[in-house]
């Protein structure tokens, strides 16, 4: 007898895996096989590194102010000694800003920011988002009704508004920011979790799970989330692209991160009216926002044509 | 579609309701005395007295929700602690340019993002569709703001006096004035009143107003000076627009009907743009109203930096001076008019596919 359970429940296990991991590997190699997701790896690759080793690659302090230091002056335009500068003035390959710092080191420190901001924004709005789509779907009733109502009443805002309305209400800060725009885009990752709750519910798998007397929780978490990870990990990779963009939109209106953070949203909108005399100072942060959100959408719509094999069969995207 | 409509018409009321009670809830929330935030922090013992009786902040919180709800409905929306007037007549000032704005904003993308995703979906995969993709995903990835910068940067810098340099800030160049239609045809309207208001309203729209009164230096003037923030504007639209014109597109093409129709012998042209577009269109209404919302949110950043006193300056000047009434009166009438278009796609939505009102 303790064989025959014993098989069965081994073979199990073994198709179970096999298939978890041909899905993800299947993903991946599809991944890899479109050009647009590459690049956005590439690029995304470079900003970690970019992160990671802030303080080896910055030359200065990136709140350091260089009066008294060197002999620089405030808006300097960029000096780079390979490209002709006198080798007797000190090289800032990015210039100078407004407060005599040097933008490269606060550009390569605002890699940081921005990364930490989009990861901890999309993380706070994916687990507040599952969790209470999960509730919705899994409780039902008059409670799922007053969960969804709520994020639908989120949704009927202009999203960047609220996010504006909130943190105005919260008071300026980069923290309160990344707070409003993750409620502001958590509807959407409680909705996908709430239908995946409600398809997967009442599926034989569950049932046998709950007739061997697993508990909501376990139920949830090892049979529902999985399938609904697919959908959420594209959702939020292009999330952490919005709210990168939108922190900085934030940033820019004086409402995210405060000065002298060097967030790339500040910077920009801190010298915003020397686009005519200082244009390296608008042009350089702002093409790192843009460089950053590209790379997040490349991989989101990447990610999104590997995961879904609707798209493959439906003959629209599979090349 | 009678039916639908008012069933839908219905449905949005409890939205509208609940919009009123997320803005109120905000605004008890906002920490620190309700008075100072409102009146500002130069508000008298006196004056704080007053306030708190008439918005019965010292009742209980829904008696306050009454009184909130009942000056929303005659129309007041406080008043602005910097400009000290009713938000309602700034509403009136500057709604107009807001609504030009994002008019011109949305047809520069519809206009430009469909025949791109089309062209895109029929010549699939070939240099013209690769390039619509890049730009797309370039365009939902470029700030507005920094876009507003890089065009005045390169209209009104490097191509300044060659005849494309375009102006970078202001709505009409100095020394043109926009003189009202009622006063152009001498319709006696006197000042103040809900009629004045009205016919201000109307006449604030400076293109529409330029039109009616013939006046075409000041329509060229208003144009040109809304180019530029027009189009970073419509960039994040038009290239959603490119991209979800171009995968319906491909999608309705694959369509047995469509074969139907090129077996039949019509033209490639015909099979394209007669039967396939009708119902390649109908996902992209949707999103196209939804762009809406990110164009209301993205005329705050435009209207900053291009200088436009319009509702979205307004907004940011008043989020820089702390003017609560303001931020507050804006987010409802600006979440309010999106859901009123939001509606009036899903109606349309619903006229196009017969299907949808008939669930």
């Amino acid at each position: 007898m303790a064989a025959i359970t014993e098989i069965p429940s081994d073979n199990i296990a073994d198709i179970g895996d096999y298939k978890a991991n041909s899905l993800w590997r299947l993903t991946v190699r599809r991944l890899f096989r479109q050009r647009s997701a590459i690049v956005g790896m590439i690029i995304l690759a470079v900003l970690i590194i970019v992160a990671v080793f802030a303080p080896l690659i910055a030359p200065y302090d990136p709140t350091a102010v260089l009066i008294g230091v060197e002999d620089v002056k405030k808006r300097e335009a960029p000096c780079i000694h390979l490209l002709g500068c006198p080798e007797d003035q000190p090289q800032h390959i990015m210039g100078i800003d407004g407060n005599v710092r040097d933008v490269f080191s606060r550009i390569v420190y605002g890699t940081r920011v921005s990364l930490r901001i989009g990861l901890f924004t999309v993380t706070i709005a994916v687990t507040m988002g599952t969790l209470l789509g999960a509730t919705a779907g899994f409780i039902g009733g008059w409670l799922d009704n007053l969960i969804m109502r709520l994020m639908d009443v989120i949704l009927a805002f202009p999203f960047f508004l609220l996010a504006i309305a909130i943190v105005f209400v919260l008071g300026p800060g980069l923290q309160n920011a990344m707070l409003a725009i993750a409620i502001v885009s958590m509807p959407a990752y409680a909705r996908v979790v709430r239908a995946t709750v409600l398809s997967v519910r009442e599926t034989d798998y569950v049932e046998a799970s709950r007739a061997l007397g697993a508990s909501n929780i376990q139920i949830l978490f090892s049979r529902i989330l999985p399938n609904a990870l697919p959908p959420l990990i594209v959702l939020a990779t292009l999330g952490i692209a919005t709210a990168i963009l939108d922190t900085a939109a934030l940033s820019f209106l004086g409402l995210g991160a405060q000065p002298p953070t060097p967030e790339w949203g500040t910077m920009l909108g801190s010298e915003r009216n020397q686009i005519f005399s200082a244009p390296h100072l608008v042009f350089i942060p702002g093409f790192a926002i843009s460089i950053t959100v590209l790379a997040f959408n490349l991989l989101g719509d990447g990610l999104r044509d590997a995961l879904d094999p609707r798209l493959v069969h439906a003959g629209v995207k599979s090349d | 579609m009678i039916q639908y409509t008012i069933r839908r018409i219905v449905l949005a009321v409890p939205v509208l309701l609940a919009i009123l009670i997320v803005v109120f809830a905000l605004t008890r929330s906002i920490p620190g005395d309700p008075c100072k935030s409102i009146l500002g922090e130069k508000a008298t013992v006196a004056m704080c007295e007053q306030f708190t009786r008439d918005y019965g902040l010292d009742k209980p919180i829904y008696t306050q929700f009454g009184i909130y709800m009942k000056n929303l409905l005659q129309g007041d929306l406080g008043n602005s602690i910097r400009f000290g007037r009713p938000v309602t007549l700034i509403m009136i000032e500057r709604l107009p340019l807001t609504i030009e704005l994002g008019m011109s904003a949305m047809i520069i993308a519809l206009l430009i993002g469909i025949p791109a995703g089309i062209l895109s979906a029929v010549r699939r995969n070939s240099a013209i569709d690769v390039m619509t993709m890049v730009g797309a995903n370039i365009g939902v990835s470029l700030p507005v703001f920094f876009l507003g910068l890089l065009l005045v940067y390169l209209f009104a810098v490097l191509l300044k006096d060659t005849p494309l340099q375009l102006p970078p800030s202001g709505r009409i160049s100095a020394g043109i004035i926009a003189k009202p239609f009622y006063e152009v045809y001498e319709m006696g309207i006197e000042e103040g009143g809900l009629k004045y208001n009205f016919y201000e309203f109307i006449a604030n729209h400076y293109v529409f107003n330029a039109i009616i009164t013939r006046d075409w230096e000041l329509l060229k003037d208003v144009l040109r000076h809304l180019l530029l923030p027009a189009v970073a504007l419509s960039t994040i639209p038009l290239s959603i627009i490119a991209r979800m014109t171009r995968s319906s597109m491909l999608e309705v093409l694959g369509l047995d009907y469509v074969r139907t129709a090129r077996a039949k012998g019509l033209t490639e042209r015909k099979v394209v743009l007669k039967h396939a577009l009708r119902n390649a269109l109908l996902p992209v209404v949707t999103i196209a109203g939804l762009q809406l919302g990110g164009i209301f949110s993205g005329a705050v950043l435009t209207e900053t930096i291009f200088g436009l006193a319009g509702v979205g300056l307004s907004m940011f000047e008043a989020i820089t001076s702390r003017d609560f009434p303001i931020v507050q009166g804006l987010v409802i009438v600006i979440a309010f008019i999106y859901v009123a278009f939001n509606l009036l796609v899903d109606l349309s939505y619903a006229f196009l596919d017969p299907r949808i009102r008939l669930d």
